[in-house]
């Protein structure tokens, strides 16, 4: 039925398999939107938002996309700026991932903000000072280069890169990628920084404050370098779920590898910093400013020091010593173990930076606020999930996404596609 | 956002901020222009040598 659009000589499921799959993922899409609507129109009394929490499950996701989306802006550098040429058979796809994080963190934000209509006053009536402002700034702006990055690859779909304009239009986009590759590293590195630094200038918050270098804590640092490290991991996992699911070899193993192990050691760097900055907190910083450490993590029914040893060990020191060493990082297993442990120790390290920030008592006569999100914020947040799986499932069916495809993969002829 | 806002000033604030603002958005701006006049000009002079 529509095998005029997929890629020539690639292999599909039928048409209403697919169409049925589709909608199985839309009806959760519609819960969400549904969800959202609630929120829209009758306000964030749909949420369990309080005073304590006006960072709550959307701002977590919200971080947490943007640090697993990480991996198209790092790939991105890598392929035309540092010009490792081996992954350009994985960036089309990490553009695509880059493009549904962004999107979604933009459609979060949309959702939190709790009156759409106001929601450009950030832009009109930007305040400088503020590192939200920035991140606001960057993420739209980013966000536009992931969608010129993207362009070219939906172009060069089979009828739509027939049309002369389109076809040249592709080309002469990948000619000048470098230079929108650039601006994307450029913007990511004072976005994912400035997320960061949002909690490093906290002042009233001992938990999260943190010294730094001029204006920017050490946080900031911390929050671009950990998106650049585990971003390809996320990559690599949502590259290793559609092989899965579609039953197909999509890209070549020492592209995986070559991934992996720069995103090895990109965790091996980022978590020794973290310990050093975790120490540098928990014996100078919070001491000076009365706490001490069990302070954080004691009197609660929640957050004790397994979330701060999960996070910096098991998903933090493990995946990097994983994937730095080559026999641990070419063994399927445990790589996959490796890059799954990296996306939750990434997700867990922002957790801990939005939720933990704001349970911890801070005044002597305060207590512990744990948190649980409504369904409306449990839906808002399932939500960009299903638009992601629906779009990369229509990437994967009609346009050329992994260039090693049809190489990895025995070719039937194409009336055998449907 | 623009010098004709009321909140403008031409501080080093707002001229960092959106001096790197408005560069990465003229780059972005001025790459795209190019793509497309050049996509344009090649459509009428329809070479076919193009690849990628």
């Amino acid at each position: 039925m529509d095998s005029a659009l997929i890629p020539e000589g690639a292999k599909r499921c039928s048409f209403p398999k697919f169409a049925i799959g589709i909608a199985i993922v839309s009806a959760v899409v519609l819960w969400g939107v549904f969800a959202m609507f609630l929120c829209w129109f009758k306000g964030l009394n749909q949420t369990n938002m309080d005073d304590y929490y006006g960072f709550a499950l959307w701002i977590w996701a919200d971080l947490a996309v943007i640090a697993v989306g990480g991996g198209a802006f790092f790939t991105g550098l890598l392929r035309y700026i540092f010009k490792i040429d081996e992954l350009k058979n994985i960036i089309n796809f990490a553009v695509i991932i880059g493009f549904i994080c962004y999107s979604s963190a933009l459609l979060i934000l949309a959702i939190d903000i709790g009156q759409p209509l106001r929601g450009w006053f950030i832009f009109w009536h930007a305040n400088v000072h503020s590192m939200l402002t920035e991140v606001a700034f960057c993420l739209s702006a980013y966000f536009a280069v992931l969608t010129i990055e993207f362009i070219p690859n939906i172009l060069e779909n089979r009828q739509a890169n027939k049309v002369p304009f389109f076809h040249h239009l592709a080309h002469n986009m990948h000619g000048v990628m470098a230079v929108f590759a650039a601006t994307g590293a450029f913007l990511s590195f004072f976005h994912q920084g400035s997320l960061g630094g949002v909690a490093g200038v906290l002042y009233g918050r001992p938990f999260a404050v943190r010294e730094g270098l001029l204006i920017w804590p050490w946080t900031f640092f911390l929050f671009t370098w950990s998106a650049a490290a585990f971003g390809p991991c996320f990559t690599l996992l949502v590259t290793k779920i559609t092989e899965t699911v579609t039953g197909k070899k999509l890209v070549k193993d020492n592209v995986v590898h070559l991934l992996a192990k720069i995103s090895g050691w990109m965790i091996v760097t980022y978590i020794i910093a973290k310990i050093i900055d975790t120490i540098y907190w928990a014996m100078v910083t919070a001491p000076s400013l009365g706490f001490t450490l069990s302070h954080f993590y004691s009197n609660n029914g929640f957050y004790g020091y397994w979330i701060l040893i999960t996070e910096i060990v098991l998903c933090g020191v493990v995946p990097g010593a994983i994937l730095i060493m080559k026999s641990t990082r070419e063994n399927p297993t445990l790589r996959l173990v490796a890059i799954i442990l990296g996306t939750i120790g990434i997700c867990l390290n922002r957790w801990v930076m939005v939720l933990q920030i704001m349970a911890v008592p801070v005044m002597s006569f305060d207590t512990w606020a744990l948190y649980f999100p409504s369904w409306q914020e449990i839906a808002t947040t399932i939500l960009p999930v299903a638009y992601g799986i629906i779009l990369i499932s229509v990437a994967y069916r009609y346009l050329p996404v992994f260039p090693q495809e049809q190489e990895l993969n025995t070719i039937e002829p194409v009336s055998k596609t449907e | 956002m623009f010098p004709f806002s009321f909140e403008w000033a031409w501080d080093i604030g707002h001229m960092v901020f959106f001096g790197g603002f408005w560069y990465a958005v003229s780059i972005l701006g001025a790459g795209m222009t190019f793509c497309i006049l050049k996509a344009a000009y090649d459509t009428m002079n329809d070479s076919g040598d193009s690849h990628h």
